[in-house]
């Protein structure tokens, strides 16, 4: 019990948890954008890779590490197009979508990663983002505090503005938003294809600022995992952001946890505590989840 | 340009369809292949060649699609109830643990029983490994997708767990892999000296089975009633909620016996890259077979044709063998597309 208090007041575990966090930002407010515009993204596990794939490739190429991150960017909003032109105005079922847009970005960044590496065995690296050193604060790279400044920034335009008052309103009743003279599927495209962007952001902070090589499965449910803190958060940026952070202690305790209790339990265990939270969240919430309303409802002008 | 819904759609084009989605993929992962500067309509050639061109191919392909028939079935069976359930890739490793841990000597039964008890407790472990997310999905309304994603991670680490602690092999020189199962669970080959053993003809006849059961029972009937409409299902007096959790145990146990069969018929023990994404591959089989038990098969047979094609075609030329995950997420989006088409028109205006 001490060591875990130990753990809990050191400055070094609240610089971890910001770190594992970041990316669970990033991708819960990517999933959350589109889920507000109606559009559930299961595309984000590949989103997460191609990101993480492009931007590192990028900067291995001789781009500046933001360069790299922008190009990430452009990639996941890309791939977000794709999943938004198949289920907006074509309709197709947002599940199986999801997933071959998954398994496309997955398969598309090892294609590419093979194709332009082919004999690399340790994957080769770059200098990645360095910590800031700010004045007090945990120091962090730049991409930790672009995620913390997105959050407020979607929380914002979600709220705040007519446009977020729009995308809101085209995930809860579609048809209403016709009749105010919105365009619901150029707003749900939209969204979904600046959520993407954040999900490829998302990737691309692992290779660019939280390790500086790109691996195979290195996204590794990371997507999923966000998923399920979007309905944690009830759909609301500042909850997923919370919500985000709780998961990243509890990531980062077992972390530490490991290497006091490594030789009692096998370290899979550890391992599976993230996954098996993620479920364990999504039960707790399920019953009072009030989910977007049109969520998964493809809109078709003049059809009920 | 609006869609119109058709009000019914001929044979053809439900034939056409998939024939139509699998060329546009291949058309569009000639770019890919092209790319690499490497001749395209050779490396289809080399892929071709490499999955039927000769009685080595031909069964390494049948071989390959033996695990894809079982969880495309699996994915078929549950899409139809509108359950989307995506963890087969862990009931299906789920399915290979009881099948080491069953015949690796635990049983001691007669010979001629021990294999079938094998397969049926993979079965049994698959299922169950769905049956939670089911029970969740009905009970408190968790949706099941994202809980059937994340099991399979769980999974893993499990038969990771396993693998470098009690079922690890003394035998194995340090190897995380389970002892070989009992010759006697193993399943019999059905051609010599090549790798094609009975799980094919258990696929095959499961197919049949449950197309059967889908087109001649009441028990198909309720599946594709509650796959259709489950309100209107329920005020037609159907146990809507035992339908759905039927139907995971199904669709879990069919995942489970492709991994059962894996072991028994193929590997002999469990390793961590028993299957190379089966069960994700699946619901590209499903989709592609748009959910028939029986297309499932043919499509099971193209997707590992791809695979075991693609390997070939990469030993001969620098295209890296991802090009046939690549092909096979674009056959999956492809189809979706031209399952729209065939059962909407496009219409002007």
């Amino acid at each position: 019990m001490t060591e875990i208090l130990d753990i809990l007041v050191s400055a070094a575990f609240w610089t971890a948890v910001l770190r594992i966090a970041t990316p669970y930002v990033l991708g819960t407010l990517g999933e959350l954008l589109c889920e507000r515009a109606g559009v559930l993204n299961l595309g984000i596990e590949g989103i997460m890779t191609l990101g993480a794939m492009a931007g590192w490739m990028a900067v291995y190429q001789g781009a500046d590490l933001w360069t790299g991150v922008v190009f990430a960017a452009g990639c996941g909003a890309l791939l977000g197009l794709l999943h938004a032109l198949l289920t907006v105005p074509l309709g197709l079922s947002q599940h199986v979508t999801g997933i071959g847009v998954t398994l496309l970005g997955t398969s598309l960044s090892y294609y590419v990663y093979r194709l332009v590496l082919p004999q690399a065995s340790t994957p080769p690296t770059v200098t990645p983002f360095q910590p800031l050193d700010l004045p007090g604060a945990l120091a962090q790279t730049p991409l930790t505090y672009l995620a913390l400044a997105l959050v407020v920034l979607v929380a914002y335009v979600l709220y705040r503005t007519p446009v977020g008052l729009a995308v809101r309103l085209v995930g809860e009743n579609p048809a209403a938003a016709e009749a105010q003279g919105l365009n619901v599927t150029a707003l749900r495209i939209g969204a979904v294809m600046a959520g993407s962007a954040l999900m490829a952001l998302a990737g691309a902070f692992l290779t660019l600022s939280a390790f500086n090589a790109f691996f195979f499965n290195m996204v590794n449910g990371r997507g999923w995992i966000c998923v399920a803190l979007v309905v944690f958060a009830s759909w609301r940026p500042g909850k997923a952001l919370l919500g985000a952070l709780l998961f990243a202690v509890f990531d980062a305790l077992q972390l530490r946890l490991q290497q006091v209790a490594g030789g009692v339990l096998p370290y899979q265990v550890f391992l599976m505590m993230p996954y098996l939270l993620s479920i364990l969240a999504l039960v707790l919430v399920a019953r009072r989840a009030s989910y977007p309303r049109a969520l998964m409802v493809p809109y078709r002008k003049g059809e009920r | 340009m609006r869609l119109e819904p058709r009000t019914d759609t001929p044979l053809a084009v439900r034939l056409l369809a998939p024939l139509g989605a699998v060329l546009a993929a291949l058309a569009l992962c000639a770019l890919l292949v092209a790319w690499t500067g490497a001749p395209v309509l050779r490396a289809y050639g080399l892929l071709i060649e490499g999955a039927v061109g000769s009685r080595f191919a031909l069964t390494e392909t049948l071989t390959r699609a033996t695990p894809l028939i079982l969880t495309g079935l699996a994915a078929a069976v549950a899409f139809r109830a509108k359950l989307w359930n995506i963890g087969a890739e862990g009931q299906l490793y789920m399915g290979a643990l009881a099948a080491v841990v069953l015949g690796g000597g635990m049983l001691d039964l007669p010979a001629w029983l021990l294999m079938p008890v094998v397969l049926l407790a993979g079965m049994a472990a698959g299922g169950v490994t769905l049956l939670g997310p089911a029970v969740l999905k009905v009970r408190f309304g968790v949706d099941e997708v994202v809980t059937t994603l994340l099991l399979n991670f769980v999974v893993l680490l499990f038969v990771s767990m396993l693998l470098e602690g009690a079922l690890k092999d003394p035998m194995g020189m340090g190897w995380p892999q389970s002892a070989p199962v009992d010759p006697a669970a193993e399943l019999p080959k059905l051609v010599e000296r090549t790798r094609l053993h009975a799980g094919l003809a258990i696929a095959l006849g499961l197919s049949l089975l449950l197309w059967l059961i889908d087109t001649r029972t009441i028990w198909g009937y309720e599946n594709r009633a509650v796959g259709a409409n489950p309100r209107a299902a329920a005020f037609a007096g159907m146990p809507v909620t035992r339908v759905m959790l039927r139907t995971a145990l199904l669709s879990g146990g069919l995942a489970g016996l492709a991994g059962a069969a894996e072991v028994c018929g193929l590997k002999g023990y469990l390793t961590l890259d028993l299957s190379p994404g089966f069960g994700y591959s699946g619901i590209v089989v499903a989709m592609l077979a748009q959910l028939h038990p029986l297309g499932v098969v043919g499509a099971a047979l193209f997707i590992a044709g791809i695979f075991v094609g693609a390997d070939a075609m990469s030993r001969a030329m620098p295209v890296p063998n991802y090009i046939a995950d690549v092909l096979v997420a674009t056959s999956l989006l492809c189809m979706l597309v031209a399952g729209l088409l065939a059962r909407y028109r496009l219409r002007r205006g």
